[in-house]
């Protein structure tokens, strides 16, 4: 089984973007960045497919130079190779998803992978887009937020069978015909992390970058950003630990009258 | 005109359905406002929703559209938006729309906005939603050929804010073409993994750890705190992954929806996706070292700081009396 997993790059969580001046754009320059979660754990829902059924996984990445060191990463922990889409216009954090599955669907289509993983969503951005555009543009049926991967086979044919998370503690199985696609959600699996061995042996494995002259066209575009208005007035309360807990419980008895 | 794609399973109307006619009234202006339901036989959701000021409900009706597949909901809704040729096709932003919408975009080519909690109106709507884990606020553009497809938060508009109409809106069945063949998902019956032991929804209290706990050997700090305030322990949803806690006790999209008097919020950011399941809460505690968590935004009583010291002071204080 040959199997692609697409992660991206983003800035950490606990990184507080600054707006810039055109108010368009953040700060990038004292940004750390790391792996999207949900696309950790595509890769590692990936490694043990491969683990199970064997065969190839290749990361991917559509991002600026800096994104490379995911791809890295991804090694370590057990890819096989990486592929890396590097354009000027990927370079800011801020970019409509169908600019990153057009550019994704371009580098994996001669491929011809059997499964395609990716998170359900980004931790910057959120859109939730990028994976089940790229489905479409594949060609490939998919399914999302998904938390449990089968194969199966049905008559000669290789099946998917996968458990899809729905809202409120809902669950639901969905089968469908490789190749295909899926993204993953937060805690289907336990991470694994890199081990020395793999960081040496990642050294070796191949990245191959791909540089499109042009991108294809995003449908969308930030016009402003802003900090989020409170909606509700907050009592901030300060001084030392024991003074500021002393201070809620006794605002929660009295005034919100909340605890007894 | 604007279309609002409705969400029902099983007959029965998705209540986000409502807060997206809402948000669609609000960007229509002078527009008017339609509304399609798919399924089989969805008689039931259509005249339902048809209380609301809409200029039409259509339903598109299909036994290959019983139960949703993403094939199933782009096919016909393709054909429909050709049909019907609407400037925007407004959506509730729910697991399914998840599954579809963007699929539906690709397969129009046209934008799609995720995720809007408001708009602007200028010479062209701007569409609000968060970024960053909700640190910052975007407003977005579409661009391009309409239509333009859009998806509202879940409970960033309020279902009774939908204006009702005087006389029930015109449900209108409308014809797509659709081919078994080209729905390739087989979906199976949805299911619950066990009977929930844990109803969080009922709790009047509840103390909820995120994050910020960081070991799960301090899971027991926010045990005595809950013990001490009488509340029912919670969690956002990285601690039950984490296997800290277990599923049951997760609020949030994916876990539970709670609105108990009080909610302690210990090392919880405020990420949206635990934020729509407990906004509705009486009075909100958060207690976090990041003074610029979003949790602080919709925050009654707020400490920026050390939970490890705070929350063993709390617990004393509570004892003294």
């Amino acid at each position: 089984m040959r199997i692609a997993v697409c992660i991206k790059q983003v800035p950490t969580r606990e990184w507080q973007p600054r707006i810039d001046d055109s108010k368009r754009g953040v700060r990038e320059q004292d940004a750390s960045f790391e792996m999207n979660e949900p696309d950790a754990y595509a890769l590692e829902e990936a490694l043990r497919l491969r683990e199970k059924h064997g065969g190839e996984v290749v990361v991917c990445t559509a991002g600026p130079a800096r994104a490379s060191q995911v791809l890295r990463e991804a090694l370590a922990r057990g890819a096989d190779r990486a592929i890396h889409v590097e354009h000027d216009r990927l370079s800011s954090i801020i970019t409509d998803s169908f600019v990153i599955a057009g550019a994704l669907a371009d580098a994996v289509r001669e491929e011809t992978f059997d499964l395609v993983l990716t998170g359900l969503q980004s931790d910057d951005q959120g859109a939730a887009q990028t994976g089940v555009i790229l489905a479409e543009r594949l060609g490939v049926p998919h399914a999302t937020i998904v938390m449990d991967v089968q194969l199966a086979e049905k008559g000669a044919v290789p099946l998917l069978r996968v458990k899809r998370e729905l809202e409120g503690g809902w669950f639901q199985w969905v089968e469908m015909p490789l190749p295909a696609l899926l993204t993953i959600q937060s805690g289907i699996n336990q991470l694994r992390y890199a081990t020395l061995k793999g960081i040496m042996a990642a050294k070796k494995k191949e990245i191959r970058k791909v540089t499109p002259a042009s991108l294809p066209a995003g449908h969308s575009s930030v016009v402003n950003l802003d900090v989020p208005r409170k909606t509700k007035q907050t009592q901030l309360i300060s001084g030392s630990p024991s003074e500021a807990a002393a201070d809620l419980v006794h605002r929660l008895k009295d005034q919100a009258r909340v605890i007894g | 005109m604007i279309l609002v794609v409705a969400e029902q399973q099983r007959g029965k109307l998705h209540r986000a359905s409502w807060e997206a006619v809402a948000f669609a009234q609000e960007l229509a202006g002078d527009q008017p406002v339609e509304a399609i339901v798919l399924g089989s036989a969805p008689g039931d959701p259509a005249a339902e929703l048809g209380q609301a000021a809409l200029a039409a409900v259509h339903v598109v009706d299909s036994v290959l559209l019983e139960s949703y597949t993403a094939d199933g909901y782009t096919e016909a809704l393709h054909h429909a938006i050709e049909q019907l040729q609407p400037t925007h096709v407004v959506l509730p932003h729910t697991y399914r729309t998840r599954d579809f919408a963007p699929k539906l975009a690709a397969r129009l080519d046209r934008a799609l906005v995720t995720d809007c909690i408001g708009l602007t109106r200028g010479e062209r709507p701007g569409f609000l939603r968060p970024v960053y884990q909700g640190k910052l606020i975007a407003e977005v553009a579409a661009e391009g050929a309409h239509p333009h497809l859009v998806s509202v938060q879940i409970g960033a508009y309020r279902a009774d804010a939908a204006k009702r109409g005087s006389t029930p809106a015109t449900v209108k069945p409308l014809n797509v073409p659709l081919d078994a063949a080209a729905i390739r998902q087989k979906a199976e019956e949805p299911f619950q993994e066990a009977k929930q032991a844990v109803d969080l929804s009922q709790a009047e209290r509840i103390v909820a750890v995120g994050r910020g706990i960081k070991a799960q050997e301090h899971i027991a700090l926010a045990e005595k705190l809950a013990s001490a305030l009488g509340a029912q322990l919670a969690a956002s949803r990285p601690i039950c992954d984490s296997g800290w806690l277990p599923m049951e006790r997760q609020v949030g999209s994916s876990g539970q929806t709670v609105a108990p008097k009080l909610y302690v919020a210990l090392g919880i950011s405020g990420a949206i996706q635990h934020v729509v399941g407990m906004k509705g809460a009486r009075t909100i505690v958060a207690i976090n070292k990041d003074a610029d968590a979003p949790i602080f935004e919709i925050a009654d009583y707020g400490i920026v700081g050390d939970l490890f010291e705070i929350v063993p002071a709390m617990i004393a204080e509570l004892q003294k009396t």
